[in-house]
């Protein structure tokens, strides 16, 4: 279980190859790579910043992988997330999890994109020619969110 | 004294990130950033703003000493 936060740009694919070396006992891997968009809804996007709270920000991402292999049969989980300035097509998020069976994998992966999309200490801000402005989480990132209430 | 941190969009309203404070709670230290930038008060009192002390989120009541850490935070945007 590792988090990574950081202000470098990453190579999704190294990424992957790093976390899926020696597997010997995982019978699946699914990787997720999130990327900056270069519009969003139908507004041009020159740049995305993202502040972090570098301390903070990496300990409550560990509890949303915790919560994660509390819920679904996972051997092993890797989020790397970066901030500070993001150009269109660069990546922001890696998520990877291992799995002895596919569906734990698919799933962890999913519930862990989906927390991340609203409950990460992130605060976004997109620069483009209509100006900048501060981005909060989307009605639909909730909902994606609640679909793992646990009742 | 306490540092202080702003994140999001509070850091755009004061233009800065990060000072030091005289203060000695969190209390007292939102009436002196508001008595210094009625602006910056104002945003810091909408009652979406999360404290964190040392990196933990806090209450207003919290005493304050020299080698602490406050951090005000707006709603996250999530990554």
């Amino acid at each position: 279980m590792v988090v990574r936060v950081q202000t470098e740009a990453f190579d999704a694919g190294d990424l992957l190859t790093e976390f899926s070396r020696g597997r010997t006992h995982s019978g699946g891997i699914v990787s997720f790579t999130g990327l900056a968009r270069a519009a969003t809804d139908g507004q041009a996007v020159a740049t995305l910043e993202l502040d972090a709270y570098p301390g903070f920000t990496e300990p409550q991402i560990a509890a949303m992988e915790a919560e994660a292999s509390r819920r679904f049969p996972v051997q092993d989980l890797l989020i790397v997330h970066r901030y500070g300035v993001i150009a269109p097509g660069e990546a922001i998020v890696f998520v990877a999890t291992a799995a002895e069976h596919r569906r734990a994998a698919f799933e962890a992966a999913d519930f862990l994109m989906d927390y991340l999309k609203t409950r990460a200490p992130f605060w976004k801000k997109e620069s483009g020619p209509d100006g900048e402005r501060w981005i909060e989480p989307r009605p639909s990132d909730y909902d994606d969110a609640d679909r793992w209430t646990e009742a | 004294m306490a540092r202080v941190v702003l994140l999001g969009r509070l850091r755009d309203i004061a233009g800065w990130r990060e000072r030091t404070v005289d203060a000695s709670s969190v209390w007292s230290l939102r009436t002196t950033l508001a008595a210094e930038d009625p602006a910056l008060g104002d945003a810091l009192a909408g009652p979406a703003i999360q404290v964190a002390l040392n990196k933990t989120l806090t209450r207003d009541d919290a005493a304050l000493g020299p080698i602490d850490e406050v951090a005000f935070l707006p709603p996250m945007s999530g990554g």
